[in-house]
């Protein structure tokens, strides 16, 4: 299909697939290459965590400064959102259900599966493509058409989906029309990942190149790997749900929506029968391994960047390895731990518990192995690196605090508060976003061979890592005080929320902060495109198999095909006349 | 550019890289599926005593079962279809995969007039809990059955030029395919019992 879009203007051009200049529709938008659709999925990634970002920035107005008025952007966004500037709740509502749905499965899964996976990938193992290119443009027009779906959400009567990213029934079924649009949009992004992750696997297994056994591989790849039979296997059921609350929502069946139900006041127009448990089942079946979906990526690159720059193995390779792979399957029976308020009972909350605790064993064997990794390195403090080393104590803290949540009888206090925000904002944002900053740092020379300015980098991280404390941190005070995390005040009208309330206008300037924060990352990112340094094919002196391919590599990747002679990390090996031994580099060359 | 391994099988691993891919997609499958089996079985435990029917006293159990041996006969054209190209008798494939495809627009006729009574009868999804999981799943599955039928017709017209430049290649596409299809009957040998019998 995407040959017609190719304006044929090279009429000799019968062996399109090998032809050097597949014209500008070919080769930037319906592109095949897995390097142009992975910068593709990341560049939409980064607008959409932008989009994501100014949705809670304002949101953050709101709790900083309940129902004061907004001046200039609040009439901006019209009286039926904010009328005279002051925001409703129906679109604080909004807000929150799409600032959640964007952030996850728009911005950071994209970015760091379609984005780094795509683009990583099958150059770390040194194939030529993915196994199907084809597929792999279809899993992004899907992602695109599903993001352009969601936006449009804004715009239909009502209003876009309001029920939270969670879309629990029944509150979801008897929604607006903004969720029915919400239920097609992940039906797109779900086929998306779909096709993605089977590309992922089948490339991973297939096209690794001679030479390069299954520890030999990068552990940004076996991260990866992982995560791909995540989507692949989790994503399923949520789709089935979906289409159960499309039909309670379009056909009128009762799947989640339980005998005399009465709204407002009023008994709503269902038959009933239905058990809207069903739906935090399913949804949560798919959403806790999706929380891994989030971070293992980043485990990844931070893996990458820290064995690059602390110029010695990591610590633990195949221990991790085993790790990461029991805590991908782990990850599919833990989801009720998310349920223990349901009443579901104490057997099941004890299972879900138990299985909790072991969960977080190889998630510390993760995070230990990288920091033991440090000791004795000679560690280059360059922009990547310092973005790794800050998603270590983030990511700590973020999992830490999960610990108290795991268990049913600590829950129960801080289960819904600020608490559980703070938690999992410690995880995904200082923590899954720092990741993705150091990849784009690291990789950017590899895509389009020039480095990103390393002073521009810190002026980038070092206010974003202060802001993001500042974000966080008063979260948990917050939820140990017991302020529930849906208040469209931020508690202004709680009795016991007085204590902690004035932490809302810290926080809202710590989020406004952290949007400036960004404003050196975006200049360099362009600026770097044209007048960044110019570099070789391997400047930061790495040994994975993508530094060994031009910067930036052609259609097909490398000159010639690469053989793999050792292990990924082979960093200050005694003997040789380097700190490095890439993983390339035959062994007469070794030495 | 060449990808490696898309007819030959890569020697390490024995498998070409779409017969990888569409275990994996019906590994998926299962899981969707395998997720509405499971939100059966929890709304037919929760249902209040006695307000689950009995599948045959509102579903057609002879015409189901009718249904249920076109799509196994299907299934044995499809293999049928395969094994003909494995012996390099295109014409007997032609002959197979048409009969596959028509099967499977025998099963979606009988299907149509199974929905179309219920719809008569003012049976619909939102009659009650039964109904619902009755219309989704089959539905569904309905549209596994239509996207099978696409690829084998596919297959038996204009995709079948494969077969001129690269038999193995084409042979490999009618073998994955044919897994899918298989799938999809396993699925419809699950549904029958539980909807209608049970």
């Amino acid at each position: 299909m995407a040959t017609k879009a190719a304006p044929a203007h090279h009429e000799a051009a019968h062996d399109h697939a090998e032809h050097p200049h597949p014209g500008f529709w070919r080769q930037y938008v319906f592109s095949v290459d897995h390097k142009v659709i992975g910068i593709q999925y990341a560049v939409t990634g980064l607008l959409f965590l932008l989009f994501g970002f100014c949705l809670i920035m304002l949101m953050r107005w709101q709790l900083a400064f309940p129902g004061r008025a907004l001046p200039w952007l609040g009439q901006l966004l019209g009286e039926a959102r904010m009328p005279g500037g002051s925001m409703l709740p129906e679109f604080y509502n909004e807000l929150g259900a799409m600032h959640g749905t964007i952030m996850v499965f728009l911005g950071v899964v994209p970015l760091a599966v379609g984005g780094f996976g795509n683009f990583v990938l099958p150059l770390q193992i040194g194939a030529p493509d993915m196994a199907f290119p084809r597929i792999n443009m279809a899993s992004y027009w899907s992602y695109f058409l599903g993001g352009i779906t969601m936006l449009a959400s804004f715009f239909v009567p009502g209003g876009a989906a309001q029920s939270g990213w969670t879309s629990y029934a029944p509150l979801a079924v008897i929604a607006g029309q903004g969720q029915t649009i919400w239920l097609l949009g992940m039906v797109l992004l779900i086929t998306s990942s779909l096709l993605g992750s089977i590309n992922f696997i089948v490339t991973t297994v297939q096209l690794r190149a001679p030479g390069l056994t299954w520890f030999r591989l990068p552990f940004f790849v076996w991260a990866q790997l992982v995560t791909s039979f995540l989507l692949l296997l989790a994503f399923p059921p949520l789709e089935a749900a979906g289409i159960m609350q499309l039909m309670d929502r379009v056909a009128g069946s009762s799947f989640f929506m339980p005998s005399g139900l009465v709204v407002s006041g009023q008994q709503v127009a269902y038959t009933g029968g239905g058990n809207p448990l069903l739906w935090q089942h399913l949804f949560w079946f798919l959403a806790h391994p999706e929380v891994y979906v989030l971070i293992l990526p980043a485990f990844g690159i931070v893996a990458e960047v820290i064995a690059n720059n602390t110029r010695k193995p990591v610590f633990g390779y195949k221990m991790m390895v085993y790790a990461v792979w029991f805590l991908g399957f782990m990850s599919f029976i833990v989801w009720a731990h998310h349920m223990f308020f349901t009443g579901m009972g104490t057997t099941m909350a004890a299972f879900f518990q138990t299985t909790t605790m072991i969960i977080s064993i190889p998630s510390v064997v993760l995070l230990s192995s990288l920091l033991l990794s440090l000791w004795g390195g000679s560690i280059r403090f360059n922009a990547p690196m310092l973005f790794a080393l800050a998603f270590l104590p983030m990511f700590g803290i973020g999992g830490l605090t999960g610990l108290p949540l795991g268990l049913s009888a600590a829950d129960i206090p801080l289960h819904d508060t600020y608490y559980v925000i703070g938690h999992f904002h410690y995880v995904v944002a200082p923590g899954t976003l720092f990741a993705l900053f150091a990849g784009i740092y690291y990789w950017f020379p590899k895509a389009t061979g020039r480095k990103m300015n390393d002073f521009l980098g810190k002026l980038h991280f070092w206010p974003s890592l202060i802001f993001m404390n500042g974000i966080f941190m008063p979260m948990f005070i917050q939820g140990l005080a017991g302020v529930s995390r849906r208040l469209y005040d931020g508690g202004a009208s709680y009795d016991f929320a007085q204590d902690v309330i004035h932490w809302n206008v810290f926080m809202s300037m710590s989020a406004w902060g952290l949007g400036l924060s960004q404003i050196p990352f975006i200049i360099n990112f362009f600026r770097s495109i044209k007048h960044g340094e110019k570099v070789g094919d391997n400047p930061w002196d790495a040994t994975t198999l993508e530094w060994a391919a031009p910067s930036p590599p052609p259609h097909g990747n490398f000159i010639t095909e690469p053989s793999v002679h050792r292990g990924p990390y082979e960093y200050s090996v005694p003997g040789h006349p380097s700190d490095f031994t890439p993983q390339f580099l035959s062994a007469q060359k070794a030495g | 550019m060449e990808i490696p391994y898309t007819v030959a099988e890569r020697p390490d691993t024995g498998l070409n890289n779409g017969k990888i891919a569409i275990w994996l997609f019906l590994a998926s499958e299962v899981m969707l599926f395998g997720a509405l089996f499971a939100s059966y079985l929890m709304l037919r435990m929760g249902a209040a005593p006695g307000a689950w029917p009995r599948g045959d006293s509102i579903l057609n159990v002879p015409l189901a079962t009718v249904n249920t041996v076109v799509l196994i006969t299907s299934s044995v054209t499809m293999v049928m279809a395969w094994a003909s190209l494995k012996r390099n008798d295109f014409g007997k494939f032609r002959l197979y995969q048409a009969l596959t495809v028509l099967a499977g627009f025998g099963f979606l006729g009988i299907k149509y007039v199974e929905y179309s009574t219920k719809f008569h009868h003012g049976l619909f999804p939102s009659t009650n809990t039964f109904l619902a999981i009755y219309f989704t799943l089959t539905g569904l599955h309905g549209l596994h059955v239509i996207g099978g039928m696409a690829v084998n017709a596919y297959l038996w017209g204009p995709g079948s030029k494969l077969w001129k430049t690269s038999p193995e290649h084409f042979t490999n596409r009618v073998e994955n395919s044919g897994l899918f299809w298989h799938f999809v009957d396993l699925v419809w040998i699950f549904l029958f019992p539980i909807l209608y019998l049970l």
